[in-house]
């Protein structure tokens, strides 16, 4: 229970997977106009790499990691089966929450589809690999990286509505000043480093 | 790498990709959602600006509430009568005549008739001005601060800053609302395009309070509804208003009106 408490709040914070892994960069940019659509976008993401962590957890546990199967040669295939699955992943949950939860889907728009193009979901499911982590292990951190996510790109987003406000200098205007925004907060989540 | 590697990695790629195209296929069967047919046809009749005007997520979601029955087929306020009975025609009804509206400013307090406070230098924007003291640099706090947030809101480019107050083309406005949420002084509001009388005031101080500040808005002398015959005046806090069913666009309030506050409006 404490190991996995810890795997939580280690990808949740200490390795944020956009403030300090830089993953999922292009959503963190360029869905976090307003603080609404960044929620649903950060949603959705936490829907889907839960769920692709359990999916991909389970390819690489019984056919590309077994060592039963090419004694476990076959882990160099992690990933392109692992993108093929999210992708088929994210049609599939698409497919089932417009039949069974419009208002969701209808929450989530064009959100749902954009996460196919997500590195984090994919960044996720290598990681866990990576790390050797089991099915509920992997599960826990796929939701904590995620849970991660939302958090960074709510704050991002509440950042940018008071950016709006601002008087920036022209040349800042934009893109360059939301990086440096992201720049600033990636530092500040550096704090958390010494936390585990 | 021995050849059966290589033919096993192929199998267990090409296998899941072909079980992936044979569980897609299928879930796609069985969670097929009917689309209407009408939705679709609605959706090409509507202007397509997705300005959020109805209350609705863009024109699709107008679409899909026409077709539940949950909106009123002339629901689109960009689109007005045209749209209403194309989409009246798809829907099989008939579309009840369309009143066409066009957002009116409540507000003629320009600058060398109102009086400023202090000199304000920050953002040029009306909602931030609106929380400086005593709600903004105009010595009225119900009056157009004239800082352009509604111009900025405006898609269809029907308000503009003219001598400090906001002011709306009638015939470029599409009574979309958007100018209407965004500003802080709630000073807009629909008027029907035809009516000719409006009040330019939406103060409710007391007359010598808005002599003060304005040199001229409504100042609630109640002359107008006095004179009005179709009883169509109010005068509620010392403000005036005209109840738009009622009007009859006689202008006896405009005349009456010692302020000259009540303006007739070229249609």
């Amino acid at each position: 229970m404490q190991e996995l408490l810890l795997i939580a709040v280690g990808s949740a914070f200490v390795n944020n997977v956009v403030l300090s892994q830089f993953l999922g960069i292009c959503p963190f940019l360029g869905v976090s106009k307003n603080v609404k659509t960044a929620a649903g976008m950060g949603g959705a993401v936490v829907f889907v790499i839960t769920i692709s962590s359990f999916v991909t957890g389970l390819i690489y546990k019984y056919i590309l990691g077994n060592p039963n199967i090419m004694g476990g040669e076959l882990a160099y295939l992690n990933t392109i089966v692992f993108i093929l699955v999210i992708a088929a992943l994210v049609q599939f949950v698409e497919m089932f929450l417009k039949k069974a939860m419009p208002p969701l889907y209808s929450a989530l728009g064009v959100y749902l589809p954009l996460i196919t193009t997500n590195c984090a979901v994919l960044g996720v499911a290598l990681t866990n690999v990576q790390e050797g982590y089991g099915l509920l292990e992997g599960v826990v951190n796929g939701f904590a990286t995620a849970a991660g996510f939302l958090v960074s790109i709510v704050l991002m987003a509440g950042i940018r509505e008071k950016i709006e406000h601002n008087d920036i200098t022209e040349s800042f205007q934009g893109t360059p000043i939301v990086l440096v925004t992201a720049g600033l907060m990636a530092i500040a989540f550096f704090g958390f480093s010494g936390l585990i | 790498m021995s050849m059966t590697g290589i033919l096993l990695a192929a199998a267990i790629v090409g296998g899941t990709g072909l079980f992936i195209g044979v569980f897609l296929g299928i879930s796609g069967k069985k969670f097929a959602v009917e689309t209407d047919e009408r939705w679709e046809a609605v959706v090409d009749v509507l202007p397509g600006n997705n300005c959020g005007g109805c209350g609705y997520a863009g024109c699709s979601g107008l679409a899909a509430a026409i077709v539940a029955g949950a909106a009123d087929v002339g629901a689109c306020p960009v689109g007005g009568t045209p749209v209403a009975e194309k989409i009246a025609e798809i829907m099989g009804v008939d579309a009840s005549v369309q009143v066409r509206k066009t957002a009116f400013v409540k507000c003629a307090g320009t600058c060398d008739k109102a009086k400023t406070e202090y000199i304000y230098s920050g953002i040029r924007d009306c909602i931030m001005a609106a929380q400086m003291q005593d709600g903004g640099a105009k010595g009225c706090s119900f009056g157009c601060l004239g800082y352009g947030s509604c111009v900025e809101a405006c898609q269809f480019d029907a308000i503009h800053i003219v001598d400090g107050i906001a002011v709306v083309d009638a015939e470029s406005c599409k009574a979309c609302g958007r100018c209407i949420n965004v500003c802080p002084k709630h000073l807009i509001e629909l008027i029907p395009y035809s009516q000719k009388t409006a009040v330019r005031c939406n103060s409710s101080d007391k007359g010598k309070a808005l002599m003060e500040v304005c040199q001229t808005g409504c100042i609630g002398c109640r002359l107008c509804e006095k004179n009005c015959e179709a009883q169509a005046v109010t005068v509620n806090n010392f403000l005036a208003h005209i109840d738009p069913e009622k009007c009859t666009n006689c202008g006896v309030c405009a005349e009456k009106c010692p302020r000259k506050i009540i303006s007739i409006r070229a249609v």
